[in-house]
């Protein structure tokens, strides 16, 4: 079946489009709705009415956070079968379930309890009414979780096989795809880079009331619990981007070495702490890598095998293969796929004529090769790199932006404790220009992840060349424009609304 | 358990599944048709803002039943999701872009600094309320009438249209089908209002759309109806797969399974009723109506994909037709979803308990001006 290549260039643009939308909103609803049940916590052990309008103002926001959420998150769900309806059905059968047990399991919980959350405070207990916000907050993590074991799966596919008669992936184990490593350190990841934005986000607005010196006792009291909870996630943040660089070492190398700009794998690899890539490189020139650049020494191979001494491939060994550390060269995954194809392909004609011979040698052909049926659709070998001035930017303001977290959460902590923060006013200037750097720290990450796994739809399986929809690139580009048009009136909306509750202030809360 | 029903079994037993939730989110439809209500019931800001938080606490469950409809396609039945949503792509597109604006007009119509103007989320909210569901009833039509489209041997699907789904909207039966759904959103909403408001002028007029909009409604559904029985429809050799025209299909399928039959019958004496007592100003209107939906809808499902029926008829070649059999996931994956699917009566447990919860009292237009917090 041929495949408009543009359709292909469309339907990524679309679905980056959409994601990179999505997920401005979806991290600070994962971390907000936990901080508000903190604080809805502390109004019902204490009684105190104080926090109650303090819970009720955090809420106001969530609300019109998770209202565009929803709205840019729908259209994810259905542009699966909408843009990659190839990929629907070649892997539907695994990919499907954890969206669907996302619905049942999560998406109804945060919906029924979300309308007893905001409209509920004098019609239900304050018990109930506590419990529903946290069950709002365990179900949009609970969100989370699902659609991170889908994308997880994407990462590092398991639990499934491919059979030839339907022509598709299925899931033989489930346990395997929900018990995916991958999966759940990317989820851990996920949740905990979104609890260290909604700790940004109350200190930045927080800040801003201290700059103007007004909702005092608020704002401190605030910064006191975000900081405190922030802390804490950041740290937990950072050993789960730890444990997800191992995952990509173990599982997607071409990725890491596109993280890192690692051209030539090495023993005792640095890593990199602040580059500048040569834009003039490549794999199969003689260029230098960088054109400047401060490492870390040995960082590289710590940070993905744990190991001072370990061996990271790099993109040359990955595309055209290294003998000595047993890597397979791409040319050679690309022959060894294409008999996949064609021996597939002849599986089906045997089986149409009735031919049991012809379909049993074809079948032994497939199975030999089928491990690499993906490779089979590539054009080149270079088309598994992905594009690596990107990736390693995109890694490197992630984690830098990490690390400044960290840093302002003590900073922030130790003199709101000392009672010296409001004199401090650089730091709330800082602090509260931070939150643009957690927005930009989690669209950096999603932009390692994803550009950095190119050109896999299913890493080493199928790429995204087949697994779009079989239609013209009209539509999908009509449709581009469309989202990138309401999505961006939406999107100011949503900021000049929540500019305006901010400046209005908790006092109307 | 699940490990002892056959293939077909859990085929079936997944098809129904589909029809219940089909049938939930057509019921929660009435959120819609109040929103398309909203300048035909209301003469005031007050009244406005009344009818607004009413529905404003209902929104995201259907919202949420649509998401799960979609989500329990694309497991358990995946070629229909490859094929219908990858295929009819723009009457697809249109119907999220409907829910897109849905979604955000609640929270963002009455908040100061919202950029668009107040008057600019309430059309979005009757867009919704209206294109939004007869382009879901046009799409519900073409499981009847069919789309264009092929099935390869790899299973791999394109449409044979450029309009790409929007021919469905030239065809009598679908646009039948879709301004049937609105009009009964619409009856819906008139008894939710009557259930929940606490506003008599808001009832009165409530109860002169019920009067006027169920005879359109019946007379669209008894179309529908008529239409339904009476065509042609593709059935399934349960031993080769082949497919073939079979006129009066649907007909015999009611005839072949008498409990569906009943179930419709009762459906449909269920909505009728509760649209009697609505106009008689009974609360239980909603309720007596909304179940005749759900067992309505449900039946047409089962007619639509039981006893070897072809649920997605190709126009384009006939053998790429779609059934509940060639189009499933895996058994693995049914018998895994079914396991999840026991979590069903815990979710609807929870949804009456918070229903019962917030509609304990009729909300008033004073309840919503001391709520801070109001939509």
């Amino acid at each position: 079946m041929h495949i408009d290549p543009s359709v292909v260039d469309w339907s990524r643009a679309q679905f980056a489009l959409t994601a990179l939308y999505h997920w401005i909103f979806v991290p600070l609803t994962l971390g907000l709705t936990f901080i508000v049940a903190i604080m809805e916590t502390i109004y019902v052990k204490t009684g105190d009415e104080w926090w109650k309008k303090t819970t009720k103002f955090w809420m106001g926001l969530l609300a019109i956070n998770f209202a565009i959420g929803v709205a840019t998150g729908i259209i994810m769900e259905f542009e699966f079968g909408t843009n990659w309806s190839n990929y629907s059905w070649i892997v539907g059968d695994i990919f499907g379930a954890p969206l669907a047990i996302e619905g049942i399991m999560a998406f109804f919980m945060e919906s029924t309890f979300f309308a007893v959350m905001f409209f509920g405070w004098d019609k239900v207990s304050k018990r109930a009414h506590l419990i529903s916000t946290w069950l709002v907050a365990i179900g949009s993590n609970l969100s989370a979780l699902w659609i991170l074991v889908a994308n997880g799966w994407m990462q590092h596919p398991v639990g499934m096989r491919f059979n030839p008669d339907t022509a598709r992936n299925e899931m033989v184990n489930f346990w395997d795809v929900l018990f995916n490593p991958n999966a759940y350190v990317k989820f851990l990841h996920t949740i905990s880079s979104g609890y260290v934005l909604a700790s940004l986000f109350v200190i930045s607005v927080s800040s801003y009331y201290l700059l103007k010196r007004r909702e005092i006792k608020f704002a401190k009291r605030s910064i006191m619990v975000a900081a405190s909870f922030g802390l804490i996630v950041s740290l937990f943040n950072l050993t789960t981007g730890d444990d997800s660089a191992r995952q990509v070492a173990l599982n997607q190398p071409m990725k890491l070495a596109a993280m890192e700009g690692l051209y030539n794998g090495k023993s005792q690899a640095p890593i990199v702490a602040v580059g500048v890539l040569n834009p003039k490189k490549s794999y199969d020139n003689n260029e230098s890598e960088f054109l400047f650049h401060i490492d870390v020494p040995d960082g590289l191979s710590l940070l993905g095998f744990h190991s001072f001494d370990a061996y990271v491939p790099g993109i040359k060994q990955l595309v055209l293969g290294d003998k000595a550390h047993n890597i397979e060269s791409v040319e050679s995954k690309m022959t060894k796929g294409k008999e996949a194809v064609s021996a597939l392909k002849a599986y089906k004609e045997a089986k149409a004529k009735g031919d049991k011979e012809a379909m049993k040698a074809a079948l032994a052909k497939f199975n030999a090769n089928s491990k690499y049926l993906g490779y089979g659709y590539l054009k080149k070998a270079s088309d598994v790199v992905p594009n690596v001035q990107t990736t390693f930017y995109a890694f490197h303001t992630m984690v830098a932006c990490g690390f400044w977290f960290i840093a302002l959460f003590v900073i922030i902590l130790y003199l709101v404790m000392r009672n010296e923060l409001e004199q401090k006013r650089w730091l709330l200037k800082a602090a509260l220009w931070s939150l643009l750097l957690g927005y930009i720290a989690q669209e950096a990450g999603w932009i390692t992840a994803e550009v950095g796994r190119q050109p896999w739809a299913i890493q080493d399986m199928l790429p995204v060349g087949m697994a779009t929809s079989n239609i013209t690139s009209s539509p999908v580009m009509i449709t581009f424009w469309l989202f990138a048009i309401l999505f961006t009136a939406l999107l100011i909306a949503e900021v000049k609304i929540m500019t305006k509750q901010i400046a209005i202030g908790p006092k109307e809360a | 358990m699940f490990e002892k029903l056959s293939y077909l079994q859990l085929q079936e037993y997944w098809w129904f599944l589909i029809a219940l939730l089909a049938a939930l989110f057509v019921f929660m439809n009435f959120v819609q048709g109040g929103q398309s209500l909203l300048w035909t019931l209301a003469k005031n800001e007050d009244e406005k803002d009344l009818i607004v938080n009413s529905l404003g606490q209902k929104w995201e469950l259907g919202f949420t039943t649509l998401v799960m409809f979609g989500g329990a396609l694309f497991a358990a039945f995946p070629l229909f999701y490859a094929t219908s949503f990858g295929g009819a792509y723009y009457v697809w597109m249109a119907i999220l872009f409907c829910y897109i604006i849905q979604a955000v007009a609640y929270e963002y119509r009455k908040k100061p600094n919202n950029v668009f103007g107040e008057k600019t989320y309430e059309t979005f909210l009757f867009i919704n309320g209206s294109l939004g569901i007869i382009l879901v009833g046009t799409a519900l039509g073409t499981l009847f009438s069919g789309g264009n489209f092929v099935v390869n041997s790899m299973h791999l699907s394109h449409w044979t249209k450029s309009s790409y789904g929007l021919e469905a909207v030239l065809n009598l039966f679908n646009v039948a089908f879709g301004f049937m759904l609105f009009f009964l959103a619409r009856i819906q909403a008139s008894l939710y209002f009557i259930n929940s408001v606490d506003d008599e002028n808001i009832i009165k007029r409530a109860k002169i759309v019920l009067k006027y909009e169920s005879i359109i409604f019946l007379i669209l559904f008894a179309y529908v109806a008529f239409s339904i029985f009476t065509m042609t429809g593709y059935s399934y050799d349960p031993i080769t797969k082949v497919v073939s025209k079979e006129p009066l299909k649907y007909w015999h399928n009611l005839l072949d399974m008498p409990l569906v039959a009943g179930a419709l019958g009762l459906g449909v004496v269920l909505l009728l009723s509760g649209i009697v007592a609505g106009l008689k100003q009974s609360a239980k209107g909603i309720w007596l109506s909304g179940i005749g939906t759900i067992l309505v809808v449900i039946s047409l499902f089962l007619i639509m994909g039981y006893d070897h029926t072809a649920y997605y008829p190709s126009l384009a070649d006939m053998q790429s037709s779609l059934t509940i059999e060639n189009s499933s996931g895996s058994r693995y994956t049914l018998v895994a979803m079914s396991y999840v699917s026991l979590m069903v009566p815990f979710v609807l447990g929870y949804i009456i308990w918070a229903w019962r919860a917030m509609n304990s009292k009729k909300i008033s237009i004073e309840e919503v001006k001391n709520d801070p917090h109001s939509y």
